[in-house]
């Protein structure tokens, strides 16, 4: 276990690495367009360009501005080139808005994933299954923001239940509540609709191993046959995706529909980042994002185990 | 003998009765004596393709989702011909000052308070059959048609990308093993540790500034090509890895020890031996990868860094039509469901092709040997 530990958080950190090196090459080598011009502004003097790039120090060598750059992020002093507000406070300052924002669509999502996928499993061939999957594809098949977009004009504006956007703090719960039910709704039923067809795949596959026989051999009932012998092994592909998809969205990953709700989380900074192409915000964020995503990873190897003995971690190849 | 029949060899049950078990069926008979587990009235003909195929004519449901999407490929081909013939407009002709005539009635294509004409249907002739968009007053109709071009070619081609360099990536990788196996895996475990939205978004902005120069070659930043090779490129490990994952098991099979024991060389080994029998996950992940491309590109377009304007996709009409999502909801709601209905047919196609492609079940979720989600989601 412990080995386990050690090696995979060598690897993730040299997968750290890499990302922060294949962000830094993106945005210094690719682009046609100089920082130190855009940070200037239009109608800047070419001193005036210069200046900044001194400044900034864009006219180093690039290890050496990576570097810089690098010691900057984790000493939490890094400064957005647009607002020059500091970087790491206000991806601190997103984190709750986020949480609340991914934590509630999670659990809509796994409820109604578990549920429609169990139901589909075992009624599989029947109008309830067959019901359910045409449900669940038209949710894999719908643009999000479309979505958020329709609920946006439906439930905001014809019918004015829910406010229209913004996020309040946990402070005021009802406030809270009100501001989020939307966001988490469109956030939730593509990963509900997905979640379900994996469950009931991965549910027909177990339904036709050996032991599940044995175990309605023995007289066990319908119920605690799926529930004890089949849900149980079947939960393996639904806990790795859960797993992928969550640290994803932790790390700033919902950046659409954070954007299309106006909820100041890491994923709308994440966007304002990108759209001003802000440099140092842009490679912290996703070094945040990366982190999570690594970490979860991680953690689903350790999931396995638990779930499934015959999985052991050393010899896990993942 | 060909691999297909080697694959298809270890699963073959006992033949029952009818037909094809004497004649004509011998070792090199290309897999012929596979009993359909399916057909429940005991046909045995043809190869592994001619029973899928079967198997997939039995599910009415993914035809007529094909049908559905071959329907919407064939009327944005026609754009032109409905752009030159009825709507006399092209896709980014502004009419904002133009009065329409509908026999004695006269209407303005946009108000003077921005708001634009709803849809007309057949009042004006298919003039602004769907209304026009916003301030600008250019034809709802034609634009979606002319939208709907770019966003299938950018997911179709894009999953053609993805194919491509993910069967050469997987190939290399888990033919070779060793050192190539490890620099391949690496990099696709940086790309995958990336966010999909996320560095799509990176490269599609910057590189809608700046263009993309690849040897003598020059794509504008404004060139259709570029959320092509973006979205190609970002989805690659979601289908190597699998890939990669299939190509492991295959290597130890005694079909390949066969063909190296008969001298075949790496190239005949992984193009005529591991390959055909690669296809029907290829298939299935190729379909299901262009539903998702299409999504990717709305969201692209969505945020700017996508489609470039004056092109139009779905995405950049729904992003267009967003700005007056209050005043007139058709102009979001049209795209959208052009978007839905089309990438919901290739998802009711892939299920049904995966289906009757693979009943086992092969291409599913492999979670049990580490690596799940072979199907990337949609983006978020």
């Amino acid at each position: 276990m412990l080995r386990f530990l050690i090696r995979r958080i060598l690897g993730a950190m040299a997968v750290l690495f890499a990302i922060s090196v294949l962000v830094f090459l993106i945005f210094n080598v690719v682009p046609a367009t100089n920082p130190a011009a855009r940070i200037a502004g239009k109608n800047a003097t070419p001193q005036l360009i210069k200046n900044v790039e001194e400044e900034w120090g864009f006219d180093k060598a690039l290890p050496e501005q990576y570097w810089t750059q690098m010691k900057l992020i984790f000493t939490g002093k890094v400064e957005s080139f647009q607002s020059h507000i500091n970087v790491d406070k206000r991806i601190a300052e997103g984190i709750p808005a986020t949480a609340s924002l991914c934590i509630g669509a999670a659990i809509i999502w796994l409820s109604f994933g578990f549920l429609f996928g169990y139901l589909s499993a075992v009624r599989a061939g029947g109008w309830l299954d067959r019901g359910l999957t045409v449900l669940a594809l038209v949710g894999v098949s719908m643009p999000v923001f479309w979505l958020a977009s329709l609920l946006l004009y439906y439930f905001t504006y014809k019918i004015e239940i829910f406010p229209a956007s913004g996020y309040e703090p946990l402070s005021d719960p009802g406030k809270w509540l009100s501001h989020l039910i939307l966001p988490w709704i469109s956030l939730a039923v593509l990963f509900a609709g997905f979640y379900s067809r994996v469950l009931r795949s991965s549910m027909l596959d177990v339904m036709n191993e050996d032991y599940v026989r044995t175990a309605r051999a023995k007289g066990l009932s319908q119920r605690r046959v799926m529930t004890k012998h089949v849900l149980r092994n079947s939960l393996i592909p639904v806990i790795t995706l859960f797993g992928l998809d969550f640290g994803v969205l932790i790390g700033g990953g919902a950046i659409v529909t954070e954007t299309l709700f106006n909820i100041e989380g890491v994923g709308l900074f994440t966007a304002e980042a990108l759209q001003t192409q802000d440099f140092p915000s842009i490679m912290t964020v996703t070094l945040f994002g990366a982190f999570f995503i690594v970490l979860f990873n991680i953690l689903v190897d350790i999931a396995y185990a638990y779930l499934d003995p015959r999985i052991r971690l050393g010899t896990s190849t993942a | 003998m060909s691999p297909e029949s080697e694959k298809q060899g270890t699963e073959a049950p006992v033949p029952n009765g009818t037909g094809a078990s004497g004649a004509g069926s011998g070792i090199e008979s290309d897999g012929a004596r596979v009993v359909d587990a399916d057909a429940g009235d005991g046909r045995q003909t043809g190869g592994p393709w001619a029973i899928a195929w079967r198997r997939l004519r039995r599910n009415k449901f993914a035809l007529f989702a094909l049908g559905v999407f071959l329907l919407i490929v064939i009327c944005c081909l026609l754009a032109p011909v409905w752009a030159n013939n009825v709507a006399d407009t092209g896709p980014n002709t502004t009419h904002t000052l133009e009065k329409l005539h509908e026999g004695d009635e006269v209407k303005e294509v946009v108000e003077p308070s921005g708001k634009s004409i709803g849809p007309q249907w057949f009042a004006a002739g298919g003039k602004f059959f769907l209304g026009a968009d916003g301030h600008l007053g250019r034809d709802e109709m034609v634009r979606l048609l002319y939208g709907g071009r770019s966003s299938l070619f950018i997911g179709i081609v894009a999953a053609v990308i993805t194919t491509i360099l993910a069967i050469v990536f997987a190939l290399l990788s888990g033919f070779y093993g060793g050192w190539t196996d490890t620099v391949i895996s690496r990099f696709m475990d940086v790309i995958w540790a990336f966010p999909v939205v996320l560095l799509s978004l990176a490269l599609g902005i910057v590189l809608a500034v700046g263009g993309l120069q690849i040897g003598p070659l020059h794509l504008k930043g404004s060139s259709l090509w570029i959320p092509t090779l973006i979205i190609g490129f970002v989805y690659t490990p979601y289908m190597a890895r699998p890939l990669r994952g299939e190509i492991l098991a295959l290597r130890e099979k005694e079909f390949i020890e066969a063909a190296v024991a008969q001298g075949a060389g790496p190239a005949r080994i992984m193009f005529l031996e591991i390959l055909p029998n690669l296809m029907s996950t290829i298939i299935v992940f190729f379909t299901l990868n262009i539903a998702n491309n299409m999504l990717l590109e709305a969201v692209l377009s969505y945020l700017g860094a996508g489609v470039q304007p004056p092109s139009s996709s779905w995405g950049t009409m729904i992003s267009e039509g967003f700005t007056a999502l209050y005043s007139q909801p058709l102009l979001t709601i049209i795209p959208g469901t052009a978007i839905l209905l089309t990438v919901l047919s290739v998802n009711v196609f892939g299920d049904g092709l995966r289906d009757a492609l693979d009943p086992k079940s092969k291409v599913r979720f492999e979670a049990r040997s580490g690596t799940a989600d072979t199907e990337a989601i949609g983006p978020v």
